[in-house]
């Protein structure tokens, strides 16, 4: 049976990476459709008309958006690796800490980095809230999912990765070693995972992209056109 | 073996009655435990120390916080009954993009409908409408969101019907006026005893939402 994979994406958004390591745990072949988010495409707004943003899964024609809700779906389709866990209560687990990363995490670690002054204080103090409690949950574990990635890893990948990347070029201090030693070994564990640093955008593509942003501050407030 | 299920919840919260909705088309027996919310309780704070919100799902002692994340666990758990969710992955892919977006849309929308006078409650009410009237467009001609059996996004958006009174008396319109097959939908969905039984009057809501508006100064 010929079975079609396309994802409308973008390379540099943590969000396309998630979807794109899971697809790589299941061993998906798929074409992938780099979307320029400044100009978006009529596939895009045709797959994706109620939110217009990436990425979009496309399996045999027929469209799945949202990261989260991809990446339940891809875990039930395909076999391979699980993402998510098989007890009910685990599940939901997972599910809690992947919302809460999407939901509070995400924004709250973007402000700190970026951030200035007295607001970056404020910022960087609700971002140590988070990450405590994301740190407390990781208790002596190598991953969230436990001995291998799962659902909270890989929704996690803009922790992981992309906070580096910003500190880098804004000198922020919101994750490091010295704050959350485990945090910051797991950010190492899973950068190093094969299936991620396949799929992880190039560390200087990231930078580069960042320093550019410094440049234009207007462009700063967290406004994801991806989800 | 007895299960021990206990909700934490707050009798207008549209997100609680979520899971009492799930729980009754399950016929799950648990205990209701009404929280004061400026007076959280120890055991509100001991099982959702993160977010500190109703409402919580306690099962046999271990907590399950998040309405929509409580509905697929009591979906998982109870699986033998009245299924939720669709088995088939990419009609569940659906079910959960659009419970996804009530979350994401239907609250906000609603609470600046009733918060805000003048221009900004019209350009509210104008978005809350679409928002709906996008729903409405899911819907289709289907009995339910879930196609011939209620499901997931019925259980998500139903329960903001109790709400709609207050929405219209507040933002002086009407919702079956713009919308007409969404509240055929509700009258459907609202003789599902576990419906009915689970949802509070909304003339009761409307008189809370009332006391909301005097609390914080809100004409």
């Amino acid at each position: 049976m010929g079975e079609e994979v396309k994802l409308i994406g973008a390379r540099g958004s943590p969000f396309n990476c998630r979807v794109e390591i899971a697809l790589k745990l299941k061993g998906v072949e798929y074409e992938f459709i780099e979307e320029d988010l400044a100009n978006k495409s009529p596939l895009l707004l045709k797959y994706n008309p109620v939110h217009k943003k990436i990425p979009v899964l496309l399996h045999n024609g027929k469209p799945i958006a949202e990261s989260l809700v991809i990446l339940e779906y891809v875990d039930q389709t395909w076999e391979g690796a699980s993402i998510l866990p098989q007890h009910p209560y685990e599940r939901a687990m997972a599910r809690f800490w992947a919302k809460f990363i999407d939901d509070k995490c995400m924004s709250a670690l973007w402000n700190a980095c970026w951030s200035k002054g007295k607001e970056q204080e404020k910022a960087i103090e609700e971002a140590n809230e988070l990450l405590k409690l994301l740190e407390n949950e990781l208790k002596d574990k190598k991953f969230f999912g436990g001995d291998n990635i799962g659902l909270v890893d890989i929704v996690a990948d803009f922790i992981a990765y992309w906070v580096g990347a910003i500190q880098e070029v804004t000198g922020a201090e919101v994750l490091t070693k010295e704050k959350f030693p485990k945090l910051f070994e797991w950010a190492r564990e899973f950068i190093n995972c094969s299936i991620v640093k396949e799929k992880l955008p190039p560390r200087d593509h990231l930078t580069g992209f960042f320093r550019i942003k410094l440049e234009a501050p207007d462009t700063l407030k967290y406004n994801p056109q991806v989800r | 073996m007895g299960d021990e299920v206990i909700l934490l919840d707050f009798w207008p919260s549209m997100f609680g009655m979520r899971l009492r909705v799930a729980l009754a088309e399950k016929g799950v027996n648990y205990e209701y435990k009404e929280e004061d919310l400026s007076n959280k309780s120890a055991l509100l704070l001991k099982m959702n120390p993160v977010h500190k919100k109703i409402p919580v799902l306690i099962h046999n002692g271990k907590p399950v916080c998040e309405s929509l994340i409580a509905v697929q666990y009591i979906d998982e758990v109870w699986k033998d009954k009245a299924p939720l969710l669709p088995s088939d992955p990419y009609q569940r892919a659906q079910a959960r993009f659009w419970a996804d977006y009530v979350d994401k849309k239907l609250y906000t929308l609603g609470s600046k409908v009733w918060q805000t006078k003048g221009e900004e409650q019209e350009a509210s009410k104008k978005e809350f409408l679409d928002c709906l009237k996008l729903l409405e467009g899911e819907l289709g001609d289907k009995p339910y969101f879930g196609g011939e059996t209620f499901g997931f996004v019925d259980v998500s958006l139903i329960t903001f019907y109790s709400w709609f009174y207050a929405y219209e008396t507040f933002g002086n319109f009407s919702i079956e006026a713009d919308c007409p097959k969404l509240i055929e939908w509700v009258k459907r969905c609202m003789e599902k005893e576990s419906v009915s039984k689970s949802i509070p009057d909304p003339h009761k809501v409307y008189e809370f939402v009332l006391q909301l508006k005097k609390k914080f100064g809100i004409e």
